[in-house]
């Protein structure tokens, strides 16, 4: 049971097969099982959890349920929970209990899904392997000796280990997409400005975006459906009419165009990455896609620019941490430059301090020039790539990693050598894109994953695609035996 | 750019981090490393350019001028590291 998906969880409740009661006490189970080695949830929410239960029962016994009345999910860390702690993955949190929920929270709650817990995550969503976390790292649930990826990799793994049935997400580099390849489960990042911002605690602004890890790309729609659409509390929220995202995913694949970016397929991929995206390949020709290659010239610009803008915006962002008015206190300061150097050189782990200070220095007097400014500008090249990209082509298609989940402290002794891990995905977020990735093979055990990329807010058909995919493949239904 | 001790100072100092003097060297050494990875940008010309500040170029929306937030002022303190009298209280500024 607790292996299916949303949308088969919602049939069996409306079948009176199971309740919502019956279905979050396994999971708690389950959690309190497997959690202590995957360290997925750094915080359990056990009565709310059976309360809301309770509640969605009751809504569905009068008639009032949504397609997520009772699902059990979980939420990445970083979305502020009412009354709930909302630590960030930070000291510098720990002990923060947020007054308000998050929009996406406030949703997800209106339409009757229940909260098992909050998931483990990078520091201030500051990592793509989940080690920078002051909970310590998650443990992949294919091989608990690798890392989930990161920065979303509790919510990763609670999905692919059956610790809920969805959860939530952020994504500012592939922070959503990486984790769902080393996991072997779907994850979207929607178009920046799709779903609000209000109450996730900003990394980068301009980059920021929230989406759904899930079983499959329906139930990626399905909470989509619930999250995605305008709200006044975020001013960068797109106004745009909501939308089903479900209504195109029985469309045929018949005509569809879809590129290959020569530098996603060149040195760096392993040649077992190549065949496996070669066999994607193969089966979406043969349910109607044509394919061609493109270029994206400007792609090996995207890191470089990417650790320009993101730590600047961060720096910015995370300067409201002073130790004044919540989150942690440094120890008897002896004046107010002391209460804030220590309690943010206390609070914050060291990975964070370093996007803070490059961020500092890009932004300082006589440097704007040279690193922001020049950032911008090629944030602009990466766009027009994709821009004339999608002159010839619907879709981009390619790997989300370069390889499967690596060990745990394989590589986090250099910054450099981690930022790398993102290069497929990181372009994605400068140009504002929506992008997935989801299961496209199995190597040596260990799951891995494809992108698929669109226009802006072309979230219906990458989720069409992906549906597709999976009526005709298996590999998002492997689970790893934990 | 290689970055120095001295370097690493003033930008812990603009950025209000305490680093130890133990650490410093390290910190200047891996963020040179990150510095130099940045860089490559500095190979194209992107003299013709114009900076993209938001993916779609949009400005900020604005609101009407009206009152919306409700005082909150309780559930704000409740989770401070410490208040008086609804003040938040922090180290002595002026003596």
């Amino acid at each position: 049971m607790l292996s299916k998906t949303v949308a088969e969880l919602a049939t069996a409740l409306a079948n009176k097969d199971v309740s919502s009661v019956e279905l979050t006490q396994a999971y708690l189970d389950r959690i309190a099982q497997l959690n202590p080695a995957l360290n997925a949830y750094v915080t359990l929410t056990p009565e709310r959890a059976l309360a809301q239960a309770a509640a969605a029962d009751a809504a569905r016994a009068a008639g009032q349920a949504t397609p997520l009345t009772g699902i059990p999910i979980a939420h990445k860390d970083i979305f502020c929970t009412r009354d709930v702690l909302t630590a960030c993955g930070s000291r510098m949190l720990a002990n923060f209990t947020s007054p308000y929920d998050a929009c996406v929270v406030e949703r997800l709650q209106a339409a009757g899904a229940v909260m098992l817990g909050k998931t483990n995550m990078d520091e201030f969503a500051m990592g793509s392997s989940n080690e920078t976390s002051h909970f310590g790292p998650v443990h992949n649930p294919w091989d608990q000796a690798r890392v989930p990826g990161g920065s979303s990799g509790g919510s990763a793994a609670a999905v692919a280990a059956d610790l809920c049935a969805m959860a939530t997400g952020t994504d500012t580099g592939g922070s959503i997409r990486q984790p769902a390849s080393f996991c072997g489960i779907t994850g979207l990042k929607p178009t920046y400005g799709r779903v609000s911002r209000w109450g996730m605690i900003a990394f980068a602004s301009s980059l920021d975006q929230a989406g759904p890890l899930s079983k499959s790309a329906e139930d990626a729609a399905l909470m989509m459906n619930v999250i995605a659409g305008a709200d006044a509390r975020d001013s960068t929220c797109l106004d745009i009419p909501a939308e089903d995202f479900t209504a195109q995913l029985s469309k045929p694949l018949t005509g569809l165009r879809i590129g290959l970016p020569r530098e996603h397929f060149s040195s760096g991929l392993s040649t077992s990455v190549q065949e496996i995206l070669q066999l994607a390949i193969r089966k979406l020709e043969s349910l109607g896609a044509t394919f061609r290659d493109i270029e994206l010239p400007n792609n090996h610009l995207s890191v470089p620019a990417y650790y320009v803008i993101a730590p600047a915006e961060a720096s910015a962002n995370l300067s409201r941490f002073d130790g004044a008015r919540f989150g942690y206190r440094c120890e008897n300061p002896v004046n107010l430059e002391d209460m804030y150097k220590r309690s943010r050189g206390e609070g914050f782990g060291d990975e964070v301090k370093r996007r803070i200070m490059v961020g500092t220095y890009a932004l300082s007097a006589g440097y704007y020039d040279a690193y922001y400014k020049k950032a911008q500008k090629i944030r602009r090249l990466i766009k027009e790539d994709f821009d004339t990209a999608f002159k010839d082509v619907d879709l981009i298609l390619g790997p989300t990693s370069p390889h499967t989940a690596f060990k745990l402290g394989e590589k986090n002794s250099d910054p450099v050598t981690m930022y790398l891990e993102d290069i497929y995905t990181i372009a994605v977020n400068l140009a504002g894109l929506p992008g997935m990735s989801l299961p496209a093979g199995m190597l040596g055990g260990l799951p891995i994953g494809m992108q698929l990329v669109g226009p802006a807010l072309s979230e219906s058909r990458l989720l069409n695609v992906a549906h597709q995919f999976q009526l005709h493949t298996d590999w998002h239904t492997q689970r790893p035996e934990v | 750019m290689a970055l120095d001790n001295t370097d690493v100072e003033k930008i812990a100092h603009l950025a209000r981090l305490q680093i130890s003097e133990s650490d410093t060297l390290e910190v200047a050494q891996r963020i040179t490393n990150i510095l130099d990875m940045i860089d490559q940008m500095q190979d194209v010309d992107t003299s013709a350019v114009t900076p993209m500040a938001h993916p779609f170029d949009a400005s900020q929306r604005l609101r009407p001028d009206v009152v919306t937030e409700t005082d909150q002022r309780d559930d704000y303190q409740k989770i401070a590291p410490a208040t008086q009298d609804g003040l938040y209280l922090v180290p002595k500024v002026i003596e």
